[in-house]
Order: structure tokens, then C-alpha cells, then sequence
């Protein structure tokens, strides 16, 4: 009877390590070494300052786009669009920073940032009010969403902010000094975005574990029927949810713009948004390992382009250990899920 | 197929829920289960379908030691239950659920598919529409269609966890011929758990009887309902009388209101009732009276006519804007309709309380204060930290009622006591009339005839859609009533 505990103990360990198996299968196959590989991926993800400070730089939008994501899922709410509302809020943050000249920085700073998230829950109240009223799932209008706000950077950096010298289709021109975000050591890294994350993390688990609000998106998540009938109105609390979600998201996407990089550019997101559905879900949606989550990430992909570099591996044997590592983590479950899905299945399953 | 269980064990944290049961089920027989509410009867029946183990015990199927890891795999043994809250229902039509459920082949054959369950619906004599919606289904009706889908999946033990009733006498009458049958020519045994004891009485022979997870008792059937609920409770409980209702002014006044749903439409009601009235519905499910209450609270909107509160016109106000009026409503679905499976029972009172009391920060300490004062007013049996899928089907149906705020014009109620025991019944009528004593007006429906007969002041008849008529409560009797529902004059 001992072995059901310590089977439960060791159960969210188990995609872990099914994940590296695969991986270790996959570098074997590819004739890679094993040893020297992981070393590389450490390296690059740690290995110097500057690498450290990257892989923090990379972190900080990640993990507020899975913060912003906690108060979505906790309503049962799919918010793929929050890939679109980063973006959004990349241009937002752009269109202070490129609009607004000769001001200071302790002017600029609050306001890009500011624009930044009412850009992104602009973007997230489109979804909603789309699923609120119009009835479209927002799943469906969240990729929209998504393609339009990537057409419309690509639109703004080849038409109307395309820099002096003629557009080049990668970017608008660097921002002015003041606008952007203060760096430690010359890297990408802001201190100030991490004092910002910080603060939404606080601030997101105590509106979820401690706040009304917070229980109806609970209530929400778990039985809208019985939510109503006790009294949430679903529709206002979905678009207050999804509004501060996006919001969060578009507070990344202008730490992308004013740090990571220094302009707007075409490919601004790098996939933040999709990576923090990701981050949540192999967190088992607790807000505890929400942060450590999405470190990891941050780590294995920043240490995947030096594995690249050393290896020979291209550079998306990062995302595919990421990748597999999610869906083990969906396959096996967690324990104590996996028993009560066992108990609720019924014969005609 | 003899079943016997021997010396079940089944804990819940502290609690007890079966305490060492032993009993056995001949072929060929009807069983009555019988306890109050918590008494562990859920639990030793899901114990016995498959769905959840016994902490230790064993299960003899004909003398063979039997351990069933699934529902499906009880199934395949011959023992299939009907659960007492149907979970989750698929998007599918009743055929396409019975298809699905059948075979797992790639190429579905629809045609004989239908023919298969055409022949097990006539051959029980169910009436259920086979292109129908299952969300579009009563509960009753899901019910049956769970029992067909056991039946054709070779049950030879059927479990029904208290079925609902909310069928007319000659319907109840068709389907418990259909079960002695099932009984007599197919050698079927069947256990039947309710809280009605009449109907124990007529359709079983034998029954067991449970009190806090052990089993106290066991007799022949029929045998005086005294003797059944002295077994249940260990003495016989009082009844409540219904406190006359003072005559006051008009509360909740209905003119010329129509609903109109797909499967029903309901015309001209006019209703007048009164502070502190208790108004009973009765009708067969379906004939209208869940519209009425539904178009009342908010929840469906009225196709003509006008809905005065207190002089007040609540016609067009959504649910939640009649909610702020003071009207509640209570749902018959529980943890569909109106609890929240892995929330906790302060959680509940919380997201219940009205919109003025609830606050930004929330006071947990003060929440589980009176969330202990509410569950034990109401006799909920858990704690505040409890979930609501861990209460007993009884105590689910209190936590509704501990739910209830203060200060209410109007309560409306879907079945309010089902599920509950006789006493636990009779406590629930007694808060409710406590309720009534500070003007509150009570408006309710209730498959059981009697029970509408001895709690209502007046009582409105439905037949069909249509309102035929209002009778008053202490002038007429079951039979007359179950004339009238049938649409008979
Ligand atoms: N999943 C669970 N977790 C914790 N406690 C449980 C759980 N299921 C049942 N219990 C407890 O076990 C006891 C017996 O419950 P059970 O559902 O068997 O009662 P019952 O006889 O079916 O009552 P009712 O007539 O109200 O349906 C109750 O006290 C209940 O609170
Ligand atoms: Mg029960």
C-alpha cells in the first residue's frame, strides 16, 4: 500500500523524464553526443552573463502573457488570441514611442506602457464581446484576431512608420534613447519589467485566491449554468477577464518592443503568446509554478541556439522538447486527475 | 444473477459512509433500499456498479468473486445502474447516443440501429423521442434512456438511484408493470432506491434498510410505512402542520402571460398570489409549469402578458435583475443547476450572497462563520470546507436551501424536496413556512400530488401547456388532482 503515495509523490516528475528520454532518443538518432549537447544547452541558457541576463529578457513577457492567462482559464475561457493582444501591445508601445519626441523618459515610459495594455485589452475585449454577443467561440476569433495584428505590423512597418531610408520589411527605425526601457549592463534585460512582472503576479493570485471576483471567474470556469443561476453574470465577468489578460499580454509585447528589441519589428512576438498557453498548462494551471514554468522555457530556448552553434542540432530542438514535454505532461495527467477520470468514466466512453 | 456483498467498508475522511455491510439480491426479485439521507445508499450502489471501489469487502456475483474497475466493466458483468444525478450529457440525439454507446465499428449502420432500439423501447414500453436533443430531455426522460441503455447492454441487475417520478399515474403504472416483468419473465433483479415509500411499497417485495452506513434492517413488503420509517430513523418522526396562511394583499400577480419554447407553448396564465401564500403547481413534467416558474424568475422571456412583483413590473428584467428584486429560484438539477462541483460550501454562500454584501477582499474567516451557521440551520451534514460533490444527494438538495438569503418576496421552487427523506422533507417545509410567516410567498412544483395537496395554500392545475384551473388545497384530494393533471374534467 506504501507504492500508491510515493507513485503519487513522483507522478509530475514522470513527463519530465519520458520527455528526456525522447530527446536523448532524438539526439542519439542524429548522431549527436548526449552529454556534450545538454552541457551546450546549459551553457546557453546560463553559461555567462549575458546569457543569464537573455534568458531573464526573455522570461519577463512570457510569464506575464501566462499570468494574464491564469485569470482566462480560471473562467473557462480559451484565450488563444493572447498571441494577438502581445502584438498589439508591441504597437501600441511603438506609436508613443515613435509619436511622442523630445519628452523624458520618466514621461515616455509610463505612457508607452500604458497604451501598450489598453492596446492589448482592446484586443482581448474584441474576442469577448465577439463571444458574449456575437457567439463566436474565441478560440476561432482569437486566431483572427492574431492574423489581423500581424498584418497590421507588417502593414504599419512598410507603410506609415517605415523608417526615413525606405521600407526593408524587417522593422520601423530604432526608437529614441528615452523611450526605451533601462537595461542592465547593455544587455536586453530590464530590471524595471521585472519589478512589473513581479507586482502582476502578486497582484493576479491575490484577485484569484482571495477576492470575489476572482471566485466567480472560479465558478465561472468550472459550471457557467450553475455560476448564472447563483448569480455571476458570465458576460461581464468574461470580458473583465479577458480585458486584464490582454492588458498583461500587451504589457510583454511593449517589454519586447522597449527591450528586448529596440524598434518594432516583424516578428515581434516570437511566439510568447502561444508558449504561455504552454507555460500554464504544464503548470496544471497553479499559479505557484506559473513563474518557475515559464523560466524553464525561457532557459531551453534561449540554451537551444547555442546548442545550435556548438551542435550542428538546429536551434528547434529547444521547442521540441518544450513541445513534448506539454503533451506528456496533457497525457499523463496529474495523478489524482487521472484516477477521478478513471472513476467518471461511464460504459457509454 | 444472485448478487451478495459481504461486510462493504467505505470511509470518506471521517466519515463512515458504509460501516460494514453485508446483503444479497436473489434473481427475479425488486429491492427497495431504504435510509435517510447519508445513510451511505449512493455509495454502496456505486460500490456495486463498478464506480467507485469498496475500501475492503467483497462482491459475489452467482458465488464468484467479482472486482469491477469501471462502470463498463460491471457492464459487461451484467450489473448496470442509473446514476442519481445523470452527469454530463453528450450533444448527440437519443439514437445517435444509443449507436455510439452500441458498437465501436467505423461504419455506422443507423438503420438497424434504430430498429434495435425501436423494438427495446416498445418491448419496455418507454416513450422516448429518438431523434430528440439529449440536453432537450427531462430529467426523467434521461433517466429512461439510461435504463434502456444498460438494458440493451444486457443488464441482468438494474440499480435506480432514485428515479424521478415526474410521470402521470398511468405512465408510472405502464413502467412499474415494465419492471416486474423485467423481474418476473426475465429474472432481472432490480433495487429500487427512493424516498417515496409508497412506491416501495407497491413495486418491491423485500427491502433493506440503512442507517449511518450499516444496515438496521430488512422486511417483507408491503409492510406499514410505520414500521419502514421507524427502521429509517429509529422513532417516528412528527409532521409538521401547515400553519393557515394569513389573507393579505397580492404579492406576484401574472396577466395574460404566454411562453413560447420549442417543445412547448404556454398561453394566457392569470395568476394573483399572496404574501406568505404557499401556491402549488401540479402537471405532468412538461405540461408548462417549469415555463411558468423559468418565465417568472427571469429565465425565459414572456411572449405576452405582464409580471407585477409588489406592483412592481418585472415582465422584461433578466434573471439576475429579478434576482435583485427579491425573487429566488431553485433549480431540480443540483450539481447541474445550482451547485458547483470542487467549489466549497463557503464558496457557495459567498457567490450567493446578495451583490451589496459581497465585498472586493474577501472575509474568510467571517464566510466560514456563517457558512456554519447556514448548513446547520439547514442540516447540511459537512463542513464549510467541504465540496459540493462530497455531500450526499439529501444534503445537496439542504445546501439549496442554505443558499437562500434573507429577506425574499418570492421563492420558487423546481421539486423542492426530492431527494430528501421524509423527515429531512418535512424539516425543509418547516423553514420554508418560517419563511412565509415574514410575507414571503412560496410558488412551487412537485411530481408528488400529496406532497402539493398538504404544503399548498391553492393550486394551480396544468394539463398540456394550459392552465385549466385553480383549486384550493384543502378541498380536494390526490385522485381528483391526478384526474385534473391527466386532462381529464
Ligand atoms: N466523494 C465523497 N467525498 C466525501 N464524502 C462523501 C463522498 N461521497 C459520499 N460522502 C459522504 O458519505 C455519506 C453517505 O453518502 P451517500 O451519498 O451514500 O448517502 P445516501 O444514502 O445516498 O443519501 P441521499 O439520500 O442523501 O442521497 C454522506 O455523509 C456523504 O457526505
Ligand atoms: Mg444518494
Amino acid at each position: 500500500m506504501k507504492v500508491v503515495p510515493l507513485l503519487k509523490r513522483i507522478w509530475p516528475l514522470m513527463p519530465v523524464l519520458a520527455s528526456l528520454a525522447f530527446i536523448l532518443a532524438l539526439l542519439l538518432i542524429f548522431g549527436a553526443d548526449p552529454a556534450t549537447a545538454f552541457q551546450a544547452l546549459w551553457q546557453g541558457a546560463f553559461g555567462s552573463r549575458d546569457r543569464l541576463l537573455g534568458t531573464l529578457a526573455f522570461w519577463i513577457p512570457l510569464a506575464l502573457c501566462a499570468i494574464g492567462l491564469m485569470l482566462t482559464f480560471t473562467a473557462g475561457l480559451w484565450n488563444i488570441g493572447v498571441e494577438g493582444q502581445l502584438i498589439l501591445g508591441s504597437i501600441g508601445a511603438s506609436w508613443v514611442a515613435l509619436n511622442l519626441k523630445g519628452q523624458p523618459a520618466w514621461v515616455l515610459i509610463p505612457l508607452e506602457l500604458l497604451a501598450a495594455m489598453a492596446a492589448g485589452a482592446l484586443w482581448a475585449a474584441l474576442s469577448a464581446l465577439l463571444k458574449t454577443r456575437g457567439k463566436v467561440h474565441e478560440i476561432f476569433s482569437g486566431l483572427a484576431l492574431t492574423n489581423l495584428a500581424i498584418i497590421l505590423t507588417n502593414y504599419l512597418i512598410s507603410g506609415p512608420w517605415q523608417p526615413p531610408e525606405g521600407g526593408s520589411f524587417r522593422g520601423t527605425q530604432p526608437f529614441q534613447e528615452a523611450a526605451l526601457l533601462p537595461r542592465l549592463f547593455d544587455s536586453r534585460f530590464s530590471p524595471l519589467s521585472l519589478v512589473l512582472m513581479s507586482i502582476a503576479l502578486v497582484i493576479v493570485a491575490v484577485l484569484l485566491g482571495n477576492t470575489t471576483w476572482g471566485l466567480k471567474l472560479k465558478a465561472l470556469g468550472r459550471n457557467s449554468r450553475s455560476a448564472f443561476l447563483l448569480g455571476v453574470s458570465s458576460e461581464r465577468e468574461a470580458v473583465i477577464a479577458m480585458m486584464a489578460c490582454g492588458a498583461l499580454a500587451g504589457l510583454g509585447g511593449a517589454v519586447r518592443v522597449l527591450s528586448w528589441f529596440d524598434s518594432l519589428r516583424q516578428s515581434i512576438s516570437g511566439g510568447i503568446g502561444f508558449l504561455a498557453l504552454l507555460v500554464v498548462m504544464l503548470s496544471a494551471y497553479r499559479m505557484f509554478w506559473v513563474p518557475f514554468v515559464a523560466f524553464f522555457f525561457s532557459a531551453v530556448l534561449q540554451g537551444s541556439i547555442t546548442l545550435q552553434l556548438r551542435t550542428q542540432l538546429h536551434s528547434s530542438l529547444g521547442g521540441i522538447l518544450t513541445g513534448v514535454l506539454v503533451l506528456l505532461t496533457l497525457l499523463f495527467g496529474d495523478y489524482n486527475h487521472l484516477r477521478r477520470l478513471r472513476k467518471e468514466s461511464r460504459p457509454d466512453e | 444473477m444472485h448478487i451478495e456483498l459481504r461486510d462493504i467498508r467505505k470511509t470518506f475522511g471521517d466519515v463512515r459512509a458504509n460501516d460494514g455491510i453485508s446483503l444479497a439480491f436473489e434473481p427475479g426479485r425488486i429491492y427497495g433500499l431504504l435510509g435517510e439521507n447519508g445513510a451511505g445508499k449512493s455509495t454502496l450502489m456505486k460500490i456495486l456498479a463498478g464506480y467507485q471501489p469498496a475500501d475492503s469487502g467483497r462482491i459475489l456475483l452467482n458465488g464468484q468473486p467479482a472486482h469491477f474497475a469501471t462502470p463498463a466493466d460491471a457492464l459487461r458483468r451484467g450489473v448496470g445502474m442509473v446514476y442519481q444525478d445523470p452527469l454530463d450529457f453528450p450533444p448527440f440525439t437519443v439514437l445517435e447516443n444509443y449507436l455510439l454507446g452500441r458498437d465501436r465499428a467505423v461504419n455506422l449502420d443507423f438503420r438497424q440501429a434504430a430498429a434495435e432500439l425501436r423494438a427495446i423501447l416498445d418491448r419496455y414500453g418507454f416513450a422516448v423521442d429518438m431523434d430528440a436533443a439529449i440536453g432537450s430531455l427531462s430529467l426523467g426522460e434521461r433517466q429512461q434512456l439510461e435504463l434502456v441503455r444498460l438494458l440493451a447492454g444486457g443488464a441482468q441487475a438494474l440499480i435506480l438511484d432514485e428515479p424521478t417520478t415526474g410521470i402521470s399515474a398511468s405512465q408510472k403504472d405502464a413502467l412499474f408493470a415494465t419492471m416486474r416483468r423485467m423481474a418476473a419473465e426475465e429474472g432481472k433483479s432490480i433495487i429500487l432506491v427512493s424516498h417515496k415509500l409508497e412506491e416501495i411499497q407497491e413495486l418491491c417485495g423485500h427491502a433493506f434498510v440503512l442507517r449511518k452506513g450499516q444496515l438496521v434492517g430488512e422486511t417483507a413488503l408491503p409492510c406499514p410505512n410505520r414500521a419502514l420509517v421507524e427502521m429509517m430513523f429509529g422513532q417516528v418522526p412528527e409532521r409538521t402542520p401547515r400553519p393557515p396562511a394569513a389573507v393579505e394583499q397580492p404579492l406576484l400577480e401574472i396577466s395574460g402571460l404566454g411562453v413560447r419554447t420549442q417543445r412547448l407553448t404556454v398561453g394566457d396564465i392569470n395568476l394573483s398570489i399572496r404574501r406568505g401564500e404557499v401556491f402549488g403547481l401540479a402537471g405532468l413534467e412538461g405540461s408548462g409549469q417549469a415555463l411558468l416558474m423559468k418565465a417568472v424568475a427571469g429565465l425565459l422571456p414572456a411572449a405576452s402578458g405582464r409580471i407585477a412583483l409588489d406592483g412592481l413590473d418585472i415582465t422584461h428584467l433578466d434573471y439576475h435583475q429579478t434576482r435583485a428584486a427579491g425573487v429566488a429560484y431553485v433549480a431540480a438539477g443540483r450539481l447541474e443547476e445550482g451547485l458547483i462541483a470542487g467549489l466549497s460550501l463557503t464558496e457557495h454562500i459567498l457567490l450567493a450572497a446578495p451583490r451589496r454584501d459581497q465585498t472586493f477582499f474577501i472575509r474568510w474567516g467571517a464566510a466560514r462563520e456563517t457558512t456554519s451557521g447556514r448548513i446547520a440551520l439547514c442540516e447540511v451534514v459537512g463542513v464549510p470546507d467541504s465540496t459540493a460533490e462530497q455531500l450526499s444527494g439529501g444534503n445537496q438538495q439542504r445546501m439549496l436551501y442554505a443558499m437562500l438569503n434573507e429577506g425574499l418576496r418570492l421563492i420558487l421552487l423546481d421539486q423542492p424536496t426530492r431527494g430528501l427523506d421524509v423527515r429531512s422533507a418535512d424539516y425543509i417545509w418547516e423553514l420554508l413556512y418560517a419563511r412565509r410567516r415574514e410575507g414571503t410567498a412560496i410558488l412551487f412544483y412537485s411530481p408528488d400530488l400529496d406532497e402539493i395537496i398538504e404544503r399548498s395554500d391553492r393550486i394551480a392545475v396544468f394539463s398540456g401547456g394550459v392552465m385549466s384551473r385553480i383549486v384550493e388545497a384543502a378541498r380536494t384530494t390526490a385522485d381528483e388532482l391526478g384526474h385534473l393533471i391527466g386532462g381529464q374534467q
